[in-house]
């Protein structure tokens, strides 16, 4: 360390005296001799007015601090520049605030107020850029500023703010974690984001912020995997790593039943030798279980692994590096046996890069060969040696040649081994001499071979070769030593040469522990040690006591007294270990009164058969590492590392990566639109292709229409989100799915009635949706389009419309009384005519209210059939068409408001009393309907009365105050509400899973009302429909610390099962579970934002005892339901 | 990421640092110089070092390292791909990548850091990006930028980022549009003693000068794409075209760039253009040792082979050589101990030969291996597996452009053993 401090020191003198010229230019050249006037100087230029001096001084500035000199005394003069109109001479000032504003926090200050109006700039460079640099100004005081600058980023118009606004994620996350919570809301918005550009910089902020948040991912994976081949080369690695990650947690192993042939067969490798065992017999048990149940149910790739595993596959032809790295590390980790093969090319090409790269991927490639040599076996000689290489490249190629080495190819390696054996490299003869060894003992046939070309090693004039062959010759003796006693004398003989001290050791080693083979050299090499006893090595030292006392229990009349000599040396020797030895080995073998019982096993001790040595690949079980990583390289966890987790032994529930199908497929429709030179862009097209038809059928032909709607689509997004904003049952999510929905029609549709459709699919979208999620359940893109289809001839056969009249009619929303004689019709008018003008003032304004609310359940009442058409498509029903037929259940039966819900069970809280309210009362209930807008938001119900004698007006929410993570769809606004009359409107609210309050204000015309909406636990889920194995399953996986149970003694009055079913979904809004006993009621659900599941059980038994148990992943929520189950069942 | 960048000279001077997020000092490198001296060959020093609080990641490109630290996990070859890119940029803007060029430039080497690297992470590598971002310095612009303080820094900002085609930039014209491309093929060959080839194959680039008005979209078809086994694209490249038809379709970047790599497949039998002959002997008593190289054409085509030139380097015992040569001119460095026989032409009926003795360090015992020949040469107007382009179309735009190939191949990591 002194040298390289006194290096610097010199650098930082020389820096002072010499600096002669800074840059090429002539002006800047070495005018000034001492720092202080050189500054002084700088910063009169930097106050002049002349933008050229200022430029010049900023230069300056710039090149001391690419020479790591200090500049910051310069700060105040340079500050004042940061809104200087050149852009260049600000650009530089840019660079020098980011270096030194840490260390200059309060005048860094100053700048900020440029920044702050730069982010408001229209011009999207200067707004991203300003971002940039003010997230890169690492100043705590402003993270405040930050985080407000980034959250507007995050939903700037332009991709390009919003990349930035990613990248200026991790940058306040390591100034204040604090934040975390926030900037993993900012991340999951960015993650929904359907620009290519985004999608890297994005995972990058997700993979330094949150890596833990695996279930951010869930709904952009298709999307992600989708974008991947578009996204930048550096986004891509970025990407390929965490979907790695993610599919180790989301899917089950390929390699399943291969493992357990492995097992069954038990060949070579049995128990210890695949990773798949673990020492726990726990594990094992439930591994086995696990493959026994692999054997019962042939293993079926979910599509959603197919699906990486096609789309990462083109990448490995990246010119990048990295890249093809990055997917020959998730081919190795998550594909099939069989597949793995295709990324040895790509990594052989990868050899003929910068040696650096050539290192890298060595160091992989030796990991790969251990566990699936086969692959490598066709590029053998790629890694043949040439002497050019660079000492560590041959070590790495030699350890792969090493590994790759079986029966049929050994012979050709040994011959290659043989000419490294004469390289001027000694290091790398020494490698190539313990590769042989290697070689030796992994493949039997060639042991002999190798042996005697070792033993003629043992005559090489270099004496590391003959030490290091001397080394490898005692382990492979060590296997068969009967054999060799010649090679052994031969060995003896070497003592006289050989001066390496690990050879020496070796040697001796070897001797005394085949004395027996060698009776009469053996006393004669310990005689010649003895003499050189004091001059040789400790470790050498050791082994000469080692094979005395050996001697000594096995010729003793020859060598007792050489030994006793050599213990004597030893007892006065300067090393305690060596004296220690001493002490111990005369106590053991020289049979004294003391030590009667020890000496009799002393032989025992010494002589004991020995196991021998296996030699190792040191690239040995390095694959428990991500490949690729750094750590994997290092072998050591590196900071941040994020373990490779283990296959789950079950696959969780794939469904929950359905949502973002549509979003996807309106993305990818969106890209194909913009640019002139897509036409003949097969790039874009590939992806349309994609969309079309997963399995890469061409299809150019069929752009045309696509590219029109696109573009709509893409320019149009606002306006026709605009459209449906009006319309609170609209939400974005829908609009995508809508969209989604039009792509995979248009092959069917005219270009021309894109628009209509859009419009009438909007009244439709309270019907799809539902259907579509139950659908895609099937996840593969190709089947979810045919149920939709059929869903909508049904349709169109329950209205007894042929399409041309569904899309005339639509054509025609406003004049649509033409087809008004059908009551039907009819119906659908005004719930088509009631969303768009909430705000109609009339004294019918609550009449409308109705029709709105009901318009919901109208569709289902109006189309039922797509429920059952697709019920027997899916093996099971999914939440929301529960929920569906519930609504239909009920819209059958009444058309009121107040029935919508289960009202008799629901409970309806105030949130505005009358008198408080001055006339207004307000109450609340939670309708157990699903949110249309936005899925993750439970539906709030609000009854609004006016009991005063004068009308309120402008009935509306405002300033809403949420704790983070939570998001309020707000209800719309109530223009009047006469007196005497009472509305209805329904909010969503997204409680992030907790029972946060929502607190916000309800404002009249002239009052303003501070209120909070505080749900009961049981409101935070919906209810999620499974059979009774499923739930035995599910129920299996929560276990512990996830399971709550609590017994309890029932009331008199609810001992049947029906009222207990009763007062559980009372309680709480779950399903019920089918259930084979009577003594058992089974419930299931999902929480509303994360979409644990949440199961229920609640057994009885004599005597109105009975067991309640809870499991569920969110150990918050499932103490609280225990609680109010138990209230409800007990009172 | 990347949480700093040293660029470090030869001799261990530290001659710009860079950092993107807070400053690290530099006497981190300090564990860098260790490993360093330990190396004694700049090409053996690790390119991945621990030390307590970083992780050191360099490279070694000409004759400067480019060391960076690093804090975090992160894929060693991103930042290893990553850095070379950089050392590319500045070959791009300068003309070369050395440690004078990169002090005169300064200041545009240290804006193009700024720009490549956010907070660690690549921002804008594609050269097409930051030449509009930044502008390459030539001659006539600093002297017009020194008379009017004009900048290099383009005043507007490059739309590439935000396009579709993000490799090119927009708004390309030229009075002449031109594409050529050069086909170069590399024949990597190690031969033993005996003239028998132990490992040959063929690696093969196709390099791009596309000088096009607007936005071409091009289409390069081949006449054999059979030939070619594994291949690697720059990211323009469509790369389903290929799969279907073996084709490459693309909208190039404007000017040069690597367009493809290729690699012959393995069952063509490599036709190896020369034959070498060869006897170097040390001598066990005398102290010296003779040598004898003849080259001769072997598979060639019918073309010439030019710019031979055979390497050795000399076991350390050789103090001096003493050689003759029937063609071209040899030199031998005593410091490394490198013979360099530049042959020039190689002329069929007269063969080039080079013999002589050589003298050694007395006492020192003669060397165990013969050094090894690496042979350069270079054949024009072929490329030696075959490969053909068999035509360039052009879709997009209306001009007619000037279309040009040329085949080359040379002699990659070309070795006889002796």
């Amino acid at each position: 360390m002194s040298t390289s401090s006194a290096f610097n020191d010199e650098k930082g003198g020389s820096s002072s005296v010499g600096e002669p010229e800074y840059g090429h230019d002539p002006a800047s050249g070495g005018i000034f001799s001492s720092d202080y006037k050189r500054h002084d100087d700088l910063k009169e230029m930097l106050d002049s007015n002349k933008d050229s001096l200022k430029l010049e001084a900023m230069k300056r500035i710039v090149a001391m601090i690419a020479r790591g000199k200090n500049a910051s005394d310069l700060f105040p003069a340079v500050v004042k520049n940061v809104a200087c109109k050149n852009i260049e001479v600000k650009k530089l000032v840019y660079v020098y605030l980011v270096r030194y504003a840490e260390e200059q926090q309060d005048l860094a200050l100053l700048s900020i107020s440029t920044f702050q109006r730069g982010l408001k700039d229209p011009n999207q460079l200067i707004r991203a850029s300003a971002l940039r640099v003010l997230s890169s100004i690492r100043v705590t005081i402003i993270v405040p500023i930050m985080m407000l600058a980034i959250k507007e980023a995050a939903s700037d118009m332009s991709p390009y703010v919003r990349k930035t606004a990613a990248h200026a994620i991790p940058k306040l996350y390591s100034l204040d974690p604090e934040q975390k919570d926030q900037l993993i809301e900012v991340i999951e918005k960015l993650l929904a984001d359907k620009t290519t550009l985004v999608a890297g910089s994005v995972v990058m902020a997700f993979e330094e912020v949150c890596p833990e948040r695996i279930d951010l991912i869930h709904k952009n994976y298709r999307k992600l995997c989708n974008l991947l081949i578009d996204v930048e080369e550096w986004g891509q690695v970025v990407i390929i790593n965490m979907l790695t990650r993610y599919a180790r947690t989301q899917f089950l192993n390929p390699n399943i039943n291969e493992s357990l042939l492995e097992e069954g067969g038990g060949g070579e490798k049995t128990f210890y030798a695949s990773d798949e065992d673990e020492d726990e017999d726990e594990e094992k048990e439930k591994k086995a279980e696990a493959v026994t149940m692999a054997k019962r149910k042939p293993y079926v790739m979910d599509p959603d692994h197919r699906l990486l595993l096609r789309n990462t596959k083109p990448l490995l032809q990246s010119r990048n590096a990295a890249v093809v790295m990055a997917v020959a590390q998730l081919y190795f980790h998550l594909a099939p046996k069989a597949e793995i093969g295709v990324i040895a090319k790509a990594l052989v090409r990868l050899l003929r890069s910068h040696s650096e790269v050539q290192y890298v991927v060595l160091q992989n490639v030796a990991t790969m060969t251990i566990k699936r040599r086969g692959m490598f076996e066709p590029y053998l000689k790629s890694f043949y040696i040439r002497s050019t290489d660079p000492t560590q490249i041959k070590i790495l190629k030699l350890e792969v040649l090493t590994n790759l080495a079986n029966e049929t190819n050994i012979s050709t390696i040994l011959r290659e081994f043989q000419t490294y054996i004469k390289s001027m490299d000694k290091d790398f003869v020494a490698a190539t001499i313990q590769a042989i060894g290697r070689c030796a003992t992994n493949i039997g046939e060639v042991r002999d071979t190798c042996l005697n070309g070792l033993v003629q090693l043992l005559s090489n004039r270099d004496e590391l070769v003959v030490a290091e062959s001397v080394v490898v010759i005692k382990k492979l003796l060590q296997m068969q030593p009967e054999k060799h006693s010649d090679i052994i004398k031969h060995m003896a003989k070497l003592t006289d040469n050989i001066q390496v001290p690990m050879a020496r050791a070796s040697i001796l080693w070897l001797i005394g522990e085949y004395c027996e083979h060698v009776p009469k050299i053996a006393p004669d090499v310990l005689r010649k040690m003895a003499k050189s006893f004091t001059n040789e090595e400790d470790i050498v030292k050791l082994q000469i006591i080692n094979l005395a006392a050996k001697l000594y229990l096995t010729n003793s009349k020859q060598t007792k007294l050489l030994t006793q000599y050599v213990l004597n040396l030893a007892k006065y020797d300067q090393n305690y270990d060596i004296r220690d030895r001493a002490r111990f080995i005369r106590q053991l073998i020289v049979p004294t009164e003391k030590s009667g019982a020890l000496s009799k096993y002393a032989k025992k001790l010494f002589l004991a058969l020995k196991p021998a040595p296996v030699l190792e690949s040191p690239f040995k079980d390095r694959d428990h590492f991500q490949l690729g990583s750094l750590s994997h390289l290092l072998n050591a966890k590196a900071g941040g590392y994020q373990e490779l987790p283990d296959w789950p032994e079950a696959a969780p529930d794939p469904s929950v990566r359905n949502v973002e199908v549509f979003a996807l497929l309106e993305r990818v429709t969106t890209l194909t639109s913009v640019p002139e030179w897509t036409k003949c862009s097969s790039r874009e097209k590939r992806k349309e292709k994609k969309v079309e038809k997963p399995f890469y059928s061409d299809s150019e032909g069929e752009s045309g229409p696509t590219e029109s709607a696109d573009s709509e689509s893409d320019s149009g997004s606002g306006s026709e989100s605009g459209s449906g904003s009006e319309d609170s049952r609209s939400g974005s999510e829908s609009d995508e799915s809508k969209e989604a929905s039009e792509s995979e029609e248009e092959e069917e549709e005219e270009e021309e009635d894109l628009k209509k459709k859009k419009k009438k699919k909007n009244e439709e979208k309270q019907l799809k949706k539902p259907v579509q999620e139950s659908e895609s359940e099937q996840s593969s893109e190709e089947e979810v389009r045919k149920p939709e289809r059929k869903s909508k001839q049904n349709k169109s056969e329950s209205e007894s419309e042929s399409d041309e009249d569904e899309e005339s009619e639509s054509e025609s929303s406003e004049s649509e009384s033409e087809d008004s004689e059908d009551s039907e019709a009819e119906l659908k008018k005004k719930k088509k005519v009631a969303p768009p003008k909430p705000a109609f003032k009339a004294a019918k304004k609550e009449n409308k209210k109705e029709k709105k609310e009901m318009s919901l359940l109208d569709l289902d009442d109006f189309e039922p059939a797509p429920s059952p058409q697709v019920t027997p498509v899916n093996t099971f029903l999914s939440n929301s068409l529960v929920t569906d037929l519930e609504g239909l259940s009920l819209s059958d039966a009444a058309l009121m408001p107040a029935t919508i819900a289960p009202s008799s069970a629901l409970k309806s809280y105030e949130l505005l009393h009358r008198i408080t309210g001055e006339g207004l009362s307000v109450e609340y209930c939670f309708s157990r309907q699903p949110f249309s807008p936005d899925a993750n938001m439970v539906a709030v119900q609000m009854h609004f009365t006016n009991n005063s004698t004068s009308d309120t007006k402008s009935l509306h929410m405002e300033d809403v105050k949420l704790q983070s993570g939570m998001r309020v769809k707000e209800f719309p606004e109530i223009e009047l509400l006469p007196a005497g009359e009472t509305a209805t409107a329904v909010m969503g609210i997204d409680f992030c899973d907790s029972t946060q309050a929502a607190n916000f204000q309800l404002c009249t015309h002239t009052r303003k009302f501070f209120v909070s909406i505080q749900p009961p636990v049981g409101e935070l889920m919906r209810p999620f429909f499974m059979t009774e194995n499923e739930f035995k399953k599910e129920q299996g996986q929560l276990m512990g610390m996830n399971e709550i149970t609590e017994k309890l003694t029932l009331d008199v009055k609810c001992r049947n099962e029906h009222t207990i079913v009763q007062k559980v979904t009372t309680a709480a809004n779950l399903s019920r579970v089918p259930c084979g006993s009577d003594k058992e009621c089974r419930f299931a659900g999902r929480t509303v934002t994360s979409s644990s599941l949440v199961l229920v059980t609640v057994a009885t038994k004599d005597e109105g005892a009975a067991q309640l148990t809870v499991n569920c992943e969110k150990m918050v929520i499932g103490t609280m339901l225990v609680k109010d189950i138990l209230l409800a069942l007990t009172q | 990421m990347i949480n700093s960048l040293f660029l470090i000279n030869h001799s261990g001077d530290i001659f710009l640092e860079k950092h993107w997020k807070s400053v690290i000092s530099r006497s981190v490198c300090d564990y860098f110089f260790e490993a360093k001296e330990k190396a004694i060959e700049p090409e053996n020093v690790p390119p991945v070092l621990q030390t307590p609080h970083h992780y050191l990641i360099s490279i070694y490109r000409d004759k400067i390292f480019f060391l960076s630290a690093i804090q975090t996990e992160v894929p060693p070859l991103f930042v290893i791909e990553f850095l070379h890119r950089v050392g590319d940029t500045f070959l791009d803007y300068f003309g070369e990548c050395s440690e004078t060029v990169i002090k005169d430039n300064v200041v545009i080497v240290y804006e193009l850091l700024e720009e490549m690297l956010d907070n660690g992470f690549p921002l804008a590598t594609e050269s097409n990006v930051l030449k509009e971002m930044i502008k390459p310095p030539n001659i006539l612009r600093s002297v017009v930028n020194t008379l009017t303080g004009g900048s290099h820094v383009g005043d507007t900002l490059p739309t590439g980022q935000l396009s579709n085609v993000p490799w090119r930039r927009a708004g390309v014209k030229y009075t002449n549009n031109e594409a050529y491309f050069d086909v170069i093929e590399e024949i990597d060959a190690i031969l033993d003693k005996s003239g028998t080839t132990v490992f040959a194959e063929i690696q093969g680039v196709i390099e791009a000068c596309v000088r096009l008005t607007g936005m071409p979209d091009l289409t390069l078809s081949f006449m054999n794409p059979r030939l070619l086994d594994d291949v690697s694209f720059h990211p323009c490249v469509r790369f389903k075209r290929w799969e279907s038809e073996r084709v490459l379709s693309f909208i190039p970047p404007d000017g040069n760039f690597t367009l493809m790599t290729y690699q012959v497949s393995s069952q063509n039998l490599v036709a190896i253009p020369v034959y070498v002959k060869q006897n170097i002997s040390f001598l066990e008593a005398g102290s010296c040792g003779r040598l004898d190289i003849t080259i001769g054409p072997k598979q060639t085509m019918g073309k010439t082979v030019e710019g031979l030139m055979v390497t050795v380097h000399m076991p350390k015992a050789v103090l001096s050589v003493n050689l003759t040569a029937t063609q071209g001119t040899h030199t031998y460095d005593l410091a490394t101990k490198t013979l360099v026989w530049d042959i020039g032409k190689l002329n069929p009926q007269k063969l080039p030969n080079l013999r002589g003795s050589l003298s050694m360090q007395t006492g020192v015992p003669k060397p165990e291996e013969n050094p090894s020949l690496n042979i350069d040469l270079k054949i024009q107007q072929l490329a030696i597996s075959g490969l053909k382009v068999s035509r360039l179309d052009m879709y997009g735009e209306k001009y007619k452009p000037f279309k040009g190939v040329k085949y080359l191949t040379k002699a990659g990591k070309f070795q006889v053993r002796t």
